[in-house]
């Protein structure tokens, strides 16, 4: 038996989001992952994955890192975010979305997020909402205050829950509730109550299909998230089909996928990239995208499925016909919905081509595998309001 | 008659004389999750205790089995191949991985019974 001294602290533990009791109670498998407390699983991945595809599935994202941005209005406020990201901010419309990437000055991504431009007088006083990595909260809080400081007002919001509602019934779920689904495509963004509770809500999601992610006061999220519950259609599901679904919308991963020496012409994320900034450069990290778009990319991300069963995860060297190492696999898993190893991985860009045959040794093993346009599974995002 | 026995990696050892079946517990699966690819060694292999013998992957991740005994393979759960998922469902029955003859019995007695191995894991 051992106790510690009275004049030691215990060492911090992973934070707990305001759900973690409610996962408790439902059965979720709780793992340590970014700094918080998350539910890995609940009924089991497989069984979580596929009813996200098939009816709608509730994620706990409260990790992620959510931002406001306070300035005088939108147009100053976008113009300026604009320096240090390279996505088409100034014509975002009211409620839009948009999904862009920080970048460091040799063009290499410090992480990927998106920036929702409220609705007019729906934002609080606020220009610009942003969603970041949890993991890279704290980091793009510096950047964005070494760089904007001066005239933006940076703001975490640690006490905002994320709740992603996910999967083909979402809409049908929500619409019960509210007129989100009826208001919102794609990559849209409202002020909204459900039951009397203020969320906002967000067609966007990280599954490939369509859905939800409310923002939520932590103090208002358990009764959120009973009350979705409520719908039988919705079901827990954990950070494990969280990220098998991400892998076959073919979505990255910040810190596997891509990190801060990646840059998005390698990273096959060009469309984060504003089509005109393409070409003027007008941003941190510019000369250097620039300078790998007119040169091509040394290495691409691409997408690979394997033959037979065996994973081909996280680590894995592809190698081509004559055995030569030629990249490296970045994140990879079972896909459950083609009952295939799938991976995505960096291969030369003369070797990136749909249908290349590349290979990966596991334990030794070479596995042969087919380059392949993706997503694995078709995007089924809803590209007009509705149902 | 069979005993069953466990390793602290959670292997289990279903004995009878010298032979015996090697699996991994229902609480290893249980934690493990849905598995979805098991590779299993050669009718022949021989293998010392603590030995990697087999891996058993989930979707999340692979998992290494060490062998429990000193053995040598005499089959593998070739149902594996297609229905790995046997190894979550009937762990100790039709998700078995493998069966060995075994070197040294007396090894056996190194390994925990099922009452020492339930306090293990408790």
């Amino acid at each position: 038996m051992s106790h510690s001294p009275p004049d030691t602290k215990p060492a911090p533990g992973p934070k707990k989001t305001a759900l973690f009791d409610l996962h408790v109670s439902m059965g979720g498998r709780m793992v340590d992952f970014a700094g918080y407390s998350l539910p890995v699983q609940f009924s089991g991945l497989i069984d979580e994955h596929n009813h996200t595809r098939k009816s709608a599935s509730l994620f706990d994202v409260s990790h992620m890192g959510q931002v406001s941005v306070g300035g005088a209005d939108f147009a100053s406020a976008a113009a300026a975010l604009e320096t240090i990201l390279p996505g088409n901010l100034q014509n975002l419309k009211p409620g839009g979305m948009r999904y862009t990437v920080l970048l460091n000055a040799d063009g290499g991504i410090e992480d990927d997020l998106i920036v929702t431009r409220p609705a007019e007088g729906e934002g609080g006083g606020k220009c610009l909402f942003i969603v970041v990595n949890a993991a890279r909260k704290d980091h793009d809080m510096k950047i964005f205050r070494q760089f904007l400081g001066s005239e933006l007002e940076f703001e975490l919001h640690e006490d905002r829950s994320l709740l992603a509602l996910q999967g083909p019934m979402a809409a049908r779920v929500l619409a019960n509730l509210g007129d989100a689904p009826h208001k919102l495509a794609f990559m849209q963004s409202m002020a909204s109550s459900i039951s009397g509770i203020r969320c906002r809500i967000s067609r966007c999601g990280y599954t490939g299909e369509d859905g939800f992610e409310i923002s939520v006061a932590d103090s208002s999220a358990p009764d959120l998230a009973s009350i979705l519950y409520g719908d039988q259609r919705v079901m827990p599901a954990g950070l494990g089909a969280r990220d098998s679904l991400r892998l076959e919308a073919g979505l990255c991963l910040y810190g596997h996928d891509m990190k801060d020496t990646t840059d998005p012409v390698s990273a096959n994320i060009l469309f984060a990239i504003g089509k005109k900034r393409r070409e003027t450069g007008d941003f941190v990290g510019g000369d250097a995208v620039l300078s790998i778009l007119k040169n091509g990319p040394k290495a691409l991300r691409v997408g690979i499925v394997f033959d037979g069963r065996m994973p081909v995860r996280e680590g894995a060297e592809l190698v081509d016909g004559n055995g030569e190492k030629i990249g490296c696999i970045t994140s990879g898993t079972f896909a459950p919905t083609l009952g295939s190893p799938i991976a995505m991985g960096y291969v030369p860009a003369s070797m990136s081509e749909t249908g290349t045959a590349v290979s990966a040794i596991v334990r030794g093993r070479k596995i042969s595998g087919t380059v392949t346009s993706m997503p694995f599974v078709p995007q089924r995002y809803a590209r007009r309001p509705g149902l | 008659m069979k005993k069953i026995m466990f390793s602290a990696d959670h292997e289990y050892v279903a004995a009878d004389g010298d032979t015996a079946t090697i699996g991994i517990s229902d609480y290893a699966q249980d934690q493990l999750g849905d598995i979805v690819f098991v590779e299993l060694p050669q009718v022949g292999d021989s293998f010392k205790k603590g030995d990697e013998l087999a891996v058993v992957e989930s979707v999340k991740a692979a998992s290494e089995i060490y062998a429990p005994v000193d053995c040598t393979i005499t089959a593998v759960n070739e149902a594996l191949a297609e229905n790995p998922e046997q190894v979550n469902s009937d762990p100790l029955g039709a998700g078995w991985l493998v069966k060995v003859s075994m070197d040294n019995e007396a090894q056996l007695d190194d390994l925990m019974d099922e009452e020492a191995y339930a306090s293990h894991i408790a």
